[in-house]
């Protein structure tokens, strides 16, 4: 195990250097990013002036070294239309991604695993069908077409939930069932793989001969094998729900960290889109990270066996 | 290779199911009817006639004009917009993954064929890119280069690589231990003759079935770029900006959601039931028992 941890960890800082290397090549595709960071018509002297403050007339190599050092102090630089620090603006939005992605995990979880198991149990019988039309559905609908088609189901035409905002716990539904939706395709196939293959094992056989029912061997026996791949993909779902946010919020008007790149973005504020495509990027190796962690201390076939 | 390579490919295949029949039907119809928008489309789907705004489907003027799926925000014909827009988001994913597929397989090639620091570089490269979420990569890239056409496509092939890097260098290092490799490099076939001419049609179809399933995901993305006005820039119609625009008519102009949004599911829905036949064809390990 020592090292197989030493070794993973390992992967994950180069990882998470490179996420830093790649960003920060990003921001300079432009040539100047000095450009990307002024109010449009600025004056060429406010311009230079600002080229100095933030060092990008300095070797090339300098700022990279200087951008790597300021991102170990957490200093992501300051909002050049708040005039507050990156950091403080993007930690304000955490909270209500956070909140938006669980419930988005929740929904995709609590309807996708059962989806699954029973695709699997019911294989080749035509209760299969329906719900594997819904797992292709969830698969093939885009996030903002879902959640417009939500919008106008059930605040436009039935008037039931509001139609964007963060106010009050109802608020919450249509964006986390349109974020959850592309989770919950994935989570289905993936409980409905991993069961299968379970069910053609022995000891399944075994236990049936034995006079178990099929709900009880599944219940009993074929869950807690078939649930270690299930745990490693929803922890790299946790990324992809955080990257998801980016088109969720916008449809809802959720105030999260996604809605918050998008503003900024259209507000030319570089800094604070940066600081959110780090953040996710971290979280979401840290969250890989983790599940392979996990899944090593689960079973020893992994951990043991050269990487 | 091409035609030997896709008469193997179609005797492994076997026949069709009807589901995924009717889905390469649909996609025929779709990919056909974008390609002959010029023709196909009753009007010019940038031109705007202000008097017949946001007119429902079916509506005939007084001219004599019918706007079959009705109109949008600005009189433009919906059915004229979707027509482009579909051209659009079909071009777009064609040529990000024409582009990714060929850098991922030649660098993922390469990776395992050279091995020492080059794989390493470029295996550590892979790891990277995909521990960013593409879709934030995409956005950020595009935020600072700018929209249009062709900086979208760039983005997207240039963010979508690794996929089939993994996959590429995967293939080739099995492959690249096989007798008949070592035969070619004694007879003094070159790297690149090697790679190209043995190794490449030995390692086509998974890399076909990824790109099946990317070119899905490449119109999902377009459509989301130019959902939030990153992607493709009026006055070109794209599926993604009609449905953006058409969200602020939700409760007067039903069609302006509901016609791009239908295009949009049919074209990704038709490539997904494709994709996943052909996965579960080629790949044993995820075929359904």
């Amino acid at each position: 195990m020592p090292r197989y941890l030493a070794g993973r960890l390992l992967q994950a800082l180069i990882a998470t250097f490179g996420v830093m290397t790649i960003v920060f090549v990003v921001m300079r595709l432009s040539g100047d990013p000095t450009l990307l960071l002024v109010p449009e018509g600025a004056s060429r002297e406010h311009i230079d002036a600002l080229r100095r403050e933030l060092g990008f007339d300095r070797p090339i190599f300098i700022q990279y070294l200087s951008y790597l050092g300021d991102l170990l102090r957490l200093d992501l630089g300051d909002s050049v239309v708040q005039r507050v620090p990156a950091v403080d603006i993007l930690a304000a939005r955490i909270p209500y991604t956070v909140a938006l992605a669980s419930a988005a995990l929740l929904v995709a979880l609590g309807i996708g695993i059962p989806v699954g198991i029973a695709m699997a149990v019911w294989r080749g019988r035509w209760f299969e069908r329906p719900l594997a039309a819904l797992v292709l559905a969830g698969q093939s609908l885009p996030t903002f077409l879902s959640g417009i088609l939500l919008i106008m189901l059930f605040a436009v035409t039935l008037r039931w939930l509001p139609s964007s905002g963060a106010d009050g716990p109802a608020a919450i539904i249509m964006p986390a069932v349109a974020l959850g939706a592309l989770s919950m395709s994935t989570f289905a196939r993936m409980a409905r793989i991993a069961i299968v293959d379970e069910l053609s094992k022995d000891y399944v056989r075994a236990a049936r001969a034995r006079g178990l029912s099929v709900g009880g061997t599944v219940a009993r026996h074929v869950l807690r094998n078939a649930a270690i791949p299930v745990v490693t993909v929803a922890a790299l779902e946790i990324g992809n729900l955080l990257a998801g946010s980016v088109i969720v919020e916008t449809v809802f008007a959720w105030p999260g960290i996604g809605q918050l790149a998008i503003q900024s973005i259209q507000s030319r504020d570089f800094l604070v889109v940066q600081a959110v495509v780090l953040f996710v990027s971290v979280v979401y190796t840290v969250t890989s990270l983790a599940a392979d962690l996990v899944y090593a201390w689960i079973d020893p076939r992994i951990r043991l066996s050269p990487a | 290779m091409s035609a030997a390579v896709l008469r193997r490919a179609a005797a492994a295949v076997g026949p069709v199911p009807l589901g995924v029949g009717l889905a390469l039907a649909l996609l025929a119809a779709l990919v056909l009817a974008a390609i002959g928008a010029d023709w196909l489309a009753p009007f010019d789907p940038t031109r705007q006639t202000l008097l017949q705004r946001l007119r429902p489907p079916g509506h005939a003027t007084a001219s004599g004009a019918i706007y079959r799926l009705g109109t949008d925000e600005l009189g433009r014909d919906l059915l004229s917009r979707v027509l482009h827009g579909a051209r659009v988001s079909i071009l777009v994913a064609l040529l990000s993954v024409s582009l990714s597929i060929v850098v991922g397989t030649l660098l993922g090639m390469i990776a395992a064929w050279r091995r020492g620091w080059v794989e390493i570089v470029i295996m550590r490269l892979v790891d990277t890119m995909l521990s960013i979420p593409a879709i934030l990569l995409a956005v950020l890239t595009v935020a600072v280069l700018g929209p249009g056409f062709l900086k979208v496509v760039m983005v997207l092939g240039f963010t979508r690589w690794p996929r089939y890097t993994r996959i590429a260098y995967g293939q080739t290092l099995q492959v690249a231990s096989l007798p008949y490799i070592r035969a070619a490099e004694l007879a003094g076939a070159s790297s690149a003759r090697i790679l190209l001419r043995h190794i490449l049609p030995n390692i086509a179809g998974p890399l076909l079935v990824v790109a099946t399933a990317e070119f899905g995901l490449m119109i999902l993305f377009e459509a989301s770029l130019s959902f939030l006005g990153l992607g493709i820039q009026p006055p070109t119609p794209s599926l993604g900006s009609i449905l953006s625009s058409g969200r602020q008519y939700l409760d007067r102009a039903w069609w302006l959601t509901l016609v791009p949004g239908a295009t949009l599911f049919a074209l990704v829905l038709s490539v997904n039931v494709f994709g996943d036949w052909l996965r579960d064809r080629l790949d044993p390990r995820s075929r359904s028992r």
